[in-house]
C-alpha cells in the first residue's frame, strides 16, 4: 500500500517523508529525516524536550501531525537555529554552562530563542512562566534563567541576528 | 621516583601523520607507544594490556584522551582528563576527550572491588575511583616527554622541565612543543614508578580545581551530541514492547495474527514479560503496541495497595523480635531504661521514578551467524561490563562490543540491564539487522524501577544533662541496601546507637535511585534530631554543633552553612529555615532552606537553599556546583511533587502528567554552595544534594507552623492534614 508524501520546509531546505498520515511531526524530523537534535521525552506535550520552531512559534513537535506541519509553514530545530552553534543563546548557555545531562536542552534552547524574539528583554517572572512546559530532570534551571538573562543583556547589540 | 624491577626495551618510534598512542598501565611492560597510523594494532595492543590511561598525540599537537566513564551530566568527559593533563602539563586548549571502549579489565577502577577491575558510573564514585590513577598516569605521561627531550637534546633528564603543552631546557632557553615530540618520542629503559612525592603539589595545580568548561557542553547546545536513541544505521528495525502495568505479570497475546498482519510489523516476540514487536518504522510499531490484546497471568505483586501496606509495616516494627542488625555500638536499652527523656516517631515514604529525560532504549546488532554482537547504549556501566548480552545471546563476552553513547540521565536507573538484553533479545530475531529498542514514557514509568516505599521507626534518649544518649532506627521495607544506605551517624556524638531492617517484599521492581536509601534514611534521621533539640529546648544548627564535636569537618560544613544563611538572624515575613546534615559517598555537607507555605492550599514553596560542603580535593568547582544545584532541585522535586502509587499490583502513574516533577517556576531564587577548602582525596558529590532536601524542608516547616511532616512527598493534602492537626 503506498504511503501518502509530505512536503516539508525544514531548516531553510525542503525535504519530503514517505509516511502514514497522522505520524507525528517529531519522529518524521528524527527517525525519518535524521535530524536529531529534537528529543522525545513524553509525546503528549508535557516536557518540551520536542520543541521547535512552526513559523517562529515554539511547537511540541510530538503532538503535531505531519498533515499539521505540511501546509508550507517554515520549521526550523536546533540544527538549523545557527550554522555554528553560535547563536547568542547558544554562547550563552555555554557560557553558564547549563547543560548536564544535555537531553532537555534543544527544546529549552528553542523555548529560550522564542521567548527573546517576542520579549527581548524579560523579567525573572516572565522568564520563568515562558519556560515552565520544559521539563529538566538534572535540575538545571537556574542555570537556564542565566542563561537567557545574559542572552537577553546583548539583544540590543545582537537584535536582528536571531 | 624509583625504577620498576624490570626494564624497557628501548624502543624508537616513527613519525606518522596520525601522532603515537601512549599506553600507560600497570604491568612492568608498559607504558607503550604505538603508531597511530594502524589504527586496528593499536586498538589489538590496548586489549593486550592492563592499562590506567590511554592518550593519543597527535603530529598537530592534540592530546587525545580517553575517557573510561559514563556521562550522564556529571562532568566525568571532563574531570578525568583534567586530572591526567594536570600531571601531564598538556595545554588545555588541545586536549580532546573520547570514550574509552568498554573493556573493564583494562580500562575499570580498582575503587569498586579488590578482586577485579569494574566499569561502573554509579555511587557517585568516578572521580575519587579514578583519581589516583589518572594523576600517576599523567605524570607518567610527562615523565616520558621529558625523557625524551632530554635524549634527544643530550642534556640530563633533571634539566628538563615542561610548561602548558611544552617541554623545556631553561638553561639553554631551548623548547619543545608536545607537537614537535611526537617524532621524537621514546621510552626510557627503565621507566621510574611514581611515588606520591613525585606528583604536583597541590598549590602547583592549574586545572584541577579551577574552572575548567566541560568539553560536552558546546555538542549539547548544538544538538549534535549524540545520545543512544538518535542513532541511525542503515537498514535499521524498530521494537517496542508491551510490559503491561504489573511489574513480573506474563502476557498471552490475543490478537496476534491481527498484529502480525499490520503495516509495517516483521515479527512478534513473545518474552516472559512482555510482548515485543519488530517493524520497520518506529509509527508501525507503536501502533502495533497499541492493537496488542493481551491477556497478563497476574504475578506477585497482584492485589498490592501501596498505601494501605503502612498499616502493616507499622505492625511489622512493633514486632519485639528485631531485624537485621546493621548497626549496634554501646547499649541503646540501657540507655532507653535510664534516659531522663524519650522520643520516638515514624516516618514514611512513597516509591518515586527516576523520570531521567531520554526515555530507555538501546541499539543491537547481533551478527548474522548469531556469533558476536554490537551494543550502542547510554548505560552506567555495571559489574558485568557487556551489560547482560553475552548470556542472553549465549556468546563469549569478548564477541560482544559495547558502544557507549551520551546518556540523557541516569540517576540509577542506567546501571540496569533490562533495556539492553531486551533489544538483544528482539535483534537476535533479525540476524544482521539493526533494532532499536525504545521504551515509550509510559514504558519508563510503569515498568520504573522505583526507589522502595518504606517506614522507619526512630526512637531516642536524653539524660539529664539534655545529652543524646541513644539513637534508635528500624526500617521495614524492601531492597535491603536500597533502604539501609545513609543509616549510620558516624559524625555525631551518639555513645549508643542501634540500627535493623526488616524486611517486606511485593514484588515491585525496585532500584538505586539518586544517594539510594539517603533520601530516606538522612530525611528520618535529621528529623528527629530536630524533634530531640526541639524537646531539650536547642536550636536545631547549636544542638547539632554540640553532636558534631567528635568531628570537626563535619562541624565544619555546618559552621559554613550556619553562616551563609546567617541563621539566627531575620527572616523574612511568613517564611522559616530548617537545617539538614548529612554524609554520602565520603562527602559532608550541611543544608539550609527558607521556605513558605500557603495555609489553604497547603502549597510549600522553597525560597532558598543554601549548603556547604567538604568533598576533599575539588576537580571541577563550577561543576561539583552544578552537580548540588542539580540534585537539590531533584531533591525538591521528589520531597515536594513525587509519588508512585501502587493499586492492585498496578502502577498507577504514566506519563509527566500524573508523575510530575519540578518545573521552572517552582525553583527557589537561589541554590548558593560553598565548597570547603581541603587537601584530602576527592569525594563523589553527584548525590550529596538531594538527600539534603527532605530533612532541611521538614525542619523549616516545624519551624514556620509547629507541626512535623513526616510522609514523603510532603503533597499539598499531607500538608494540609499536618497543619490541621
Ligand atoms: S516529547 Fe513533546 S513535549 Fe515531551
Ligand atoms: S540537562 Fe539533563 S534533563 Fe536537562
Amino acid at each position: 500500500m503506498p504511503m501518502p508524501v509530505y512536503t516539508l520546509h525544514i531548516n531553510g531546505e525542503t525535504r519530503t517523508a514517505e509516511v502514514p498520515g497522522g505520524t507525528s511531526l517529531l519522529w518524521v524530523i528524527r527517525e525519518h529525516l535524521g535530524l536529531m537534535g529534537t528529543k522525545y521525552g513524553c509525546g503528549i506535550a508535557q516536557c518540551g524536550a520536542c520543541t521547535l520552531h512552526v513559523d517562529g512559534d515554539p511547537v511540541r513537535a510530538c503532538v503535531l501531525s505531519v498533515e499539521q506541519a505540511s501546509k508550507g509553514q517554515k520549521i526550523v530545530t536546533i540544527e538549523g537555529l545557527s550554522t555554528d552553534g553560535r547563536h547568542p543563546v547558544q554562547k550563552a548557555w555555554i557560557e553558564a554552562q547549563a547543560p548536564q545531562c544535555g537531553y532537555c536542552q534543544s527544546g529549552q534552547i528553542m523555548q529560550a530563542v522564542a521567548l527573546l524574539q517576542t520579549t527581548p528583554h524579560p523579567t525573572r517572572d516572565e522568564i520563568k512562566r515562558y519556560m515552565n512546559g520544559n521539563l529538566c530532570r538534572c535540575g538545571t534551571y537556574l542555570r537556564i534563567l542565566e542563561a537567557i538573562e545574559i542572552a537577553s543583556g546583548r539583544m540590543d547589540t545582537q537584535s536582528g541576528s536571531s | 621516583m624509583k625504577p620498576l624491577q624490570k626494564p624497557l626495551a628501548r624502543r624508537q618510534f616513527l613519525k606518522t601523520s596520525g601522532g603515537v598512542a601512549l599506553f600507560i598501565g600497570v604491568s612492568g611492560i608498559l607504558p607503550q607507544l604505538w603508531s597511530c597510523s594502524d589504527k586496528r594494532a593499536v586498538e589489538k595492543e590496548v586489549l593486550k594490556h592492563r592499562l590506567t590511561a590511554w592518550v593519543q598525540l597527535t603530529g598537530d599537537g592534540r592530546v587525545i584522551i580517553y575517557n573510561p566513564a559514563a556521562e550522564m551530566g556529571q562532568g566525568s568527559m571532563t574531570s578525568l582528563p583534567v586530572i591526567f593533563a594536570e600531571e601531564m602539563d598538556a595545554d588545555w586548549d588541545r586536549v580532546e576527550v573520547v570514550f574509552s571502549p568498554q573493556v573493564a579489565t583494562i580500562y575499570g577502577s580498582d575503587g569498586w572491588s579488590t578482586e577485579r577491575k569494574v566499569m561502573l558510573s554509579a555511587g557517585s564514585r568516578i572521580t575519587s575511583g579514578y583519581f589516583n590513577s589518572m594523576r600517576k598516569a599523567g605524570a607518567q605521561a610527562r615523565y616520558i616527554m621529558r625523557h625524551s627531550a632530554a635524549t634527544h637534546w643530550d642534556v640530563p633528564l633533571s634539566e628538563v622541565t615542561t610548561a602548558p603543552g611544552r617541554v623545556l631546557h631553561p638553561q639553554s632557553g631551548r623548547s619543545l612543543s608536545f607537537a614537535q615530540m611526537v617524532p621524537l618520542l621514546q621510552l626510557p629503559e627503565a621507566l621510574p614508578e611514581v611515588a606520591d612525592s613525585d606528583l604536583k603539589s597541590p598549590e602547583d595545580f592549574r586545572l584541577i580545581g579551577k574552572v575548567v568548561p566541560r568539553t560536552d557542553i558546546p555538542s549539547k547546545v548544538d544538538g549534535s551530541a549524540r545520545f543512544a536513541i538518535d542513532l541511525q544505521l542503515p537498514g535499521m528495525r524498530y521494537a517496542v514492547l508491551e510490559r503491561g502495568a504489573m511489574h513480573g505479570a506474563s502476557p498471552t497475546l490475543e490478537n496476534r495474527e491481527a498484529i502480525l498482519a499490520m503495516e509495517g510489523v516483521l515479527k512478534v516476540v513473545l518474552l516472559e514479560h512482555a510482548v515485543g514487536v519488530l517493524a520497520t518504522r518506529l509509527e508501525q510499531a507503536l501502533e502495533a503496541k497499541k492493537a496488542m490484546k493481551i491477556s497478563w497471568a497476574p504475578s506477585m505483586a497482584n492485589g498490592f495497595n501501596s498505601q494501605d501496606t503502612f498499616k502493616e509495616y507499622e505492625v511489622m516494627a512493633g514486632n519485639p523480635q528485631a531485624g537485621r542488625v546493621l548497626v549496634e555500638t554501646g547499649n541503646f536499652k540501657a540507655a532507653m531504661g535510664s534516659a531522663a527523656k524519650t522520643y520516638s516517631a515514624d516516618f514514611l515514604n512513597d516509591y518515586v521514578y527516576h523520570a531521567q529525560m531520554e526515555p530507555l532504549n538501546a541499539v543491537v546488532q547481533v551478527a548474522e551467524d548469531l556469533l558476536s554482537a554490537r551494543v550502542w547504549v547510554g548505560s552506567q556501566q555495571g559489574f558485568d561490563e557487556k551489560l547482560g548480552v553475552p548470556q542472553l545471546l549465549g556468546i563469549a563476552p569478548e564477541n560482544v562490543t559495547i558502544e557507549l553513547q551520551y546518556l540523557g540521565g541516569g540517576f540509577g536507573r542506567r546501571s540496569m540491564t533490562d533495556f539492553v538484553t531486551e533489544c538483544a533479545g528482539m535483534a537476535r530475531e533479525v540476524p544482521g539487522t539493526p533494532v532499536k529498542l525504545l521504551w515509550t514514557r509510559e514504558d519508563d514509568i510503569r515498568y520504573g524501577a522505583f526507589r522502595p516505599l518504606s517506614l522507619q521507626r526512630l526512637q531516642a534518649c536524653t539524660d539529664t544533662h539534655g545529652k543524646l544518649t541513644g539513637f534508635s532506627h528500624c526500617i521495614v521495607g524492601d531492597g535491603g541496601n536500597l533502604v539501609a544506605s545513609g543509616i549510620r551517624n558516624e559524625h555525631y556524638d551518639i555513645p549508643n546507637q542501634f540500627a535493623e531492617w526488616r524486611e517486606a517484599t511485593h514484588g515491585i521492581r525496585l532500584k538505586h535511585w539518586r544517594s539510594v536509601g539517603h533520601g530516606p534514611n538522612k530525611f528520618a534521621i535529621e528529623c528527629m534530631i530536630d524533634e530531640i533539640a526541639a524537646g531539650e529546648g536547642r536550636d536545631p544548627v547549636d544542638f547539632r554543633r554540640q553532636l558534631m564535636a567528635i568531628s570537626p569537618r563535619a562541624l565544619a560544613t555546618l559552621e559554613k552553612a550556619a553562616e551563609m544563611a546567617r541563621w539566627g538572624g531575620a527572616v523574612p515575613d511568613g517564611r522559616a529555615r530548617g537545617v539538614a546534615f548529612l554524609e554520602r559517598s565520603g562527602t559532608l555537607s550541611t543544608g539550609i532552606c527558607e521556605i513558605s507555605v500557603d495555609r489553604a492550599s497547603g502549597l510549600i514553596r522553597v525560597h532558598r537553599f543554601w549548603n556547604a560542603l567538604d568533598a576533599g580535593i575539588v576537580v571541577q568547582p563550577d561543576n561539583v556546583k552544578a552537580q548540588m544545584e542539580g540534585g537539590i532541585l531533584m531533591g525538591i522535586s521528589s520531597v515536594l511533587k513525587e509519588q508512585v502509587t501502587i493499586e492492585g499490583g498496578k502502577v498507577q502513574q504514566s506519563n509527566f502528567n500524573d508523575y510530575p516533577i519540578l518545573r521552572m517556576q517552582e525553583v527557589p531564587e537561589s541554590v548558593e554552595t560553598a565548597l570547603i577548602a581541603s587537601g584530602e582525596p576527592p569525594q563523589g558529590v553527584g548525590e550529596s544534594g538531594t538527600p539534603l532536601v527532605a530533612g532541611a524542608i521538614a525542619n523549616a516547616f516545624f519551624s514556620l507552623t509547629g507541626k512535623r511532616l513526616r510522609h514523603l512527598p510532603f503533597t499539598p493534602a499531607r500538608v494540609l492534614e499536618a497543619l490541621k492537626s
